[in-house]
């Protein structure tokens, strides 16, 4: 089959690669019929992840038809599905209580160590998210091997475009979850810093759990034009002084809440024989770690602070006095993907919650490469890409 | 006295196996892991390690259940070691002491116990000291591990759990051609 592999810094490519195949019984291989490169691929793609091998496959958000099913699959064939990103066994203490991205179970054992070292505890797995994250295989590719997939992937009903349901795969249940870990209250404010594809869908998101306002930082024009048009007042970073922008907007009084939609890139993971790399990443990254830091600024005392956004390892000048002093309440944590698909489903298929206006970009498999380059590149054009693997493609039809 | 029983240490609570200032006479390792099935189940289970799948059995089992009942760890690139061994005491359903045979070229003993968690399973606690001779054996055991044994049992018990959950064990192989040739130590 044809898959995007990872070689190295900058360095990705479609190539041919062997099939996957049923390996346990409660597997599904899919056949993707769309997938999106995430804002933390570009972690990948600039190489600040560690345990990374050449030939690996990418893609988490993807989504397609059900070609076989193992035996102790509930699914069948030619059903179509979105995949969770996250890995769970649903069967362990975590996935009991719905956390899902604390599995006990999805790594294999021998990928378990990574994480205990760096974090304590191993995580849930993740499709095409280093060695750290499980090793597998990721869906920017024509087929996918999907482990437990009885648990994970949702069936998506006939006559639903895939661009409709697509993100339910990461962005949309992440920026939902951003907002639910802001308990937001009749009357809230609540602030969002980053208007990539997961702080706008916090934005809607915010707006549904009953927010009166939501206040949206970014840079680039059009993002903040995306948040203007799903009802946030906006603050460019680089036009206006945020905190005191934010203070004069709330009254003196501070943001309800605040999420940090934002997250490293500069700022690594990892394990101790980086801790000199994470430490030059983290100096380097002094304007990036910017956003939490002052989201926790800015919040009110006793506010909510939410934190979606990725972070692998260590960050100085942390307000830790700030988040004690006005005691603040910090929430945090990879999205449990499968907790809230299926309600995510009903707003999409109900017309509550929209997710195509995100996509700037629809490209062929074959033409994932350029995708990367695009979306690294034109942070301010590119939004969200997608990659059709039955798509002709453009580079090919160039060539003609 | 068992020096590897837990909780022998004076100053606290914590497994002796733990402890930064008393030095065991052999090399000791523990793990422990929560499985979120019954006590019963995974007795039996472990008790009988014919019934468990190929891959756990042969990363780290005894077969108590045997006439010859061995202690077997899987080294690096496929190579094993096993010992004779014998249990010393039993408690159903409760712990398991074993000891490795006299004749046996290592010397070796452990504990296995079992424990109620309420809403949680059973915790399942594996403790194993031996003694590195420095000898044929000592050499063998250490180009065998290449690393932490007690790494070896931490894997060994994440895939007992795996297994006992979810009913199979976590494999980022492609398709099961790759499968087979990691389980071959490739």
């Amino acid at each position: 089959m044809r898959a995007l592999t990872w070689h190295g810094k900058h360095d990705v490519r479609v190539e041919t690669v062997d099939d996957p195949g049923i390996v346990n019984p409660r597997d599904a291989i899919i056949k993707v019929t769309s997938t999106a490169i995430c804002g933390s691929d570009l972690h990948l793609y600039d190489h600040y992840i560690p345990s990374m091998q050449r030939g690996d496959i990418l893609g988490h958000e993807f989504m397609g038809e059900v070609v076989e099913a193992g035996p102790a699959s509930s699914l069948k064939v030619g059903q179509r599905v979105v995949v969770p990103f996250t890995i769970a066994c649903g069967s362990c203490y975590h996935c009991g209580k719905k956390q899902y991205s604390a599995c006990d179970n999805g790594l294999p054992a021998e990928n378990q160590d990574i994480a205990r070292e760096a974090y304590g505890h191993p995580m849930s797995g993740l499709f095409g998210y280093s060695h750290m994250t499980g090793g597998y295989s990721g869906g920017q590719a024509e087929y996918v091997r999907v482990p437990f997939s009885d648990v994970g992937p949702i069936v998506i009903p006939d006559g639903i475009e895939d661009d409709q349901v697509l993100f339910l795969s990461d962005i949309l249940p992440t920026g939902w979850m951003a907002a639910e870990n802001c308990d937001i209250e009749p009357g809230d404010i609540v602030a969002v810093w980053g208007c990539g594809p997961v702080g706008l869908f916090a934005i809607q998101s915010a707006f549904l759990l009953g927010a009166e306002r939501v206040i949206a930082i970014d840079h680039f024009p059009k993002r903040l034009e995306l948040a203007r048009q799903l009802g946030a007042e906006t603050i460019d970073f680089e036009e206006s002084a945020t905190y005191e922008a934010m203070m004069l907007m709330t009254g003196g009084v501070g943001p309800d809440a605040v999420i940090d939609a934002v997250g490293l890139e500069a700022h690594g993971l990892f394990v101790d024989n980086v801790v000199d790399q994470i430490k030059a990443s983290t100096f380097l990254g002094t304007d990036r770690t910017h956003a939490i830091r002052q989201a926790i600024i800015a919040c009110r005392k006793g506010g909510r602070v939410s934190m979606p956004a990725v972070y692998g390892g260590f960050v100085d000048k942390f307000p830790l006095g700030a988040l004690m002093e006005k005691g603040l309440t910090l929430k945090t944590g990879q999205t449990h993907v499968q907790r809230y698909m299926p309600a995510l489903l009903t707003a999409v298929l109900e017309g509550k919650i929209d997710t195509t206006f995100l996509i700037s970009h629809r490209l062929s498999l074959e033409d994932a490469a350029d995708g990367y380059r695009l979306f690294h590149d034109q942070q301010n054009e590119a939004t969200k890409i997608v990659l059709k693997p039955g798509m002709a493609s453009r580079r090919a039809a160039e060539a003609v | 006295m068992n020096e590897h029983a837990p909780n022998h240490a004076e100053r606290d609570d914590a497994p002796v196996v733990t402890s930064k200032n008393i030095k065991a006479s052999r090399e000791l390792i523990a793990a422990s892991v929560t499985i979120n099935r019954p006590r019963s189940e995974i007795y039996a289970m472990v008790r009988n390690a014919a019934s468990l799948p190929r891959p756990l059995r042969e990363l780290a089992s005894v077969d108590f259940a045997s006439e010859t009942p061995r202690w077997r760890i899987a080294g690096a690139r496929g190579r094993n070691a096993e010992w004779l061994v014998e249990i010393t005491q039993e408690d159903p359903e409760v712990a398991i002491n074993w000891q490795s045979q006299a004749d046996s070229d290592m010397t070796a003993s452990g504990k296995l116990c079992f424990a109620d968690v309420p809403g949680r399973g059973t915790v399942l606690t594996a403790t194993i000291a031996y003694e590195l001779t420095g000898g044929l054996v000592g050499r063998l055991l250490g180009s065998l591990f290449q690393t932490d044994p007690s790494l070896t049992l931490r894997r060994a018990l994440r895939r007992l759990k795996q297994y006992l959950e979810t009913g199979e064990i976590a494999t980022a192989a492609r398709n099961a051609r790759v499968a087979a040739e990691e389980r071959n130590g490739g």
